[in-house]
């Protein structure tokens, strides 16, 4: 496998590739990724997308939140609603990215050698990566990255265009639990990695404050259930900080 | 308005965009960002939220099959599912596993 070249160190880029797919095979998320991009391939097929569209928004937005807002509200919100929401869903990209590029820096490491990797930090490479990467020669690290993120979106492209088939040909009573189980999931994975009270708060009030809004017809509904209850969330967060 | 249109352009436009510009922003400011800044958290919890608008956005006003099952079960399906993940070690598998059998109970015995 190991083509020395003028590049890279001789036995680098493509066994660490390699690694990272391995990892990523291995990896407790590339289950957790089978299961939710099923869900969101079923919701695609129920908001009248064609299976190519979905599996391209998994390979090019890679990021399930955004591909949610977009397959949801995209037949029935205005662009503009539509990316704003996205935008504000992805915000959290930028401390990401931020945090994990010492971990990915080496000596002579270009920009534009970021990018590909950048483009594959979602919450699960990103926390893989993290953990894996950081164990390894700094030379290997971007190659690893690569091939962990190439695994893990390999994993949710396949089950996007797998849910949309099953989506299409469950009886309805499956093909319902099956659109269930994002929802579900979301709510599920929210709950857990809310450490902090701001985290649950956000949360809860945004599931009661959406309904709020979306009776009062005043458009824009997602962002101002995010504006409205994240802010209510962050001001009980400090006020109780500064409490303490 | 309506993504009969152009769907793919919007997955451009308004997917991929918005979400990659983040991603850029973050290589190009790179370190000098702290995480637990206020200006991140009140973000990350305006995120939050909205992500928690899909998710009700999606069990009130459901989509083909699902919209097939009364919204009474949808509805104790979600509590069910999460009191399931309190009450059993704050496991989201069982609490997903919970939601999905009373969302199927339910529609057993009320109807798809």
């Amino acid at each position: 496998m190991s083509e020395p070249s003028a590049e890279s160190p001789p036995k680098s880029a493509a066994k660490a590739f390699a690694d990272g797919l391995r990892s990523a095979f291995g990896s407790v998320f590339f289950y957790v990724l089978l299961g939710n991009y099923l869900g969101i391939g079923a919701l695609a097929h129920e908001f009248n997308f064609s299976v190519l569209w979905m599996v391209l928004s998994t390979i090019l937005i890679w990021a399930a939140p955004a591909q949610l807002i977009l397959i949801s509200t995209l037949g029935t919100s205005t662009l503009i609603e539509v990316a704003i929401a996205v935008t504000l869903s992805s915000v959290r990209f930028l401390p990401m990215v931020a945090g994990l590029l010492p971990t990915l820096r080496a000596e002579g490491t270009r920009q534009r050698d970021l990018v590909l990797p950048m483009h594959f930090t979602a919450i699960s490479v990103w926390v893989e990566g993290l953990r894996l990467a950081g164990l390894l020669p700094r030379a290997e690290r971007v190659a690893f990255y690569n091939g962990l993120g190439t695994g893990l979106m390999f994993s949710a492209a396949v089950a996007s265009a797998g849910g949309y088939y099953l989506a299409a040909t469950l009886p309805p009573l499956l093909a319902a639990a099956l659109l269930f189980f994002t929802p579900m999931a979301v709510l599920m994975v929210s709950a857990r990695n809310s450490r902090t009270l701001l985290d649950g708060l956000s949360f809860g009030l945004g599931l009661v404050v959406w309904p709020a809004v979306a009776a009062m017809k005043l458009g824009l509904e997602l962002m101002w259930t995010g504006l409205i209850a994240g802010t209510i969330a962050y001001v009980v967060h400090r006020v109780r900080e500064g409490v303490r | 308005m309506s993504f009969a249109m152009e769907p793919y352009l919007a997955l451009l436009l308004i997917g991929f965009l918005p979400s990659e510009a983040w991603r850029w922003l973050g290589i190009v400011l790179g370190r000098g960002l702290d995480e637990n800044s206020e200006i991140i958290l009140w973000v990350r919890a305006v995120a939050t939220a909205l992500i928690a608008g899909v998710v009700a956005r999606i069990v009130l006003i459901p989509p083909g099959a699902l919209a097939g099952v009364p919204l009474s079960v949808r509805l104790v399906a979600l509590g069910g599912g999460f009191l399931a993940f309190l009450f059993i070690r704050r496991s989201a598998f069982a609490g997903v596993l919970a939601g999905e059998a009373l969302l199927i109970a339910g529609a057993l015995a009320f109807g798809t």
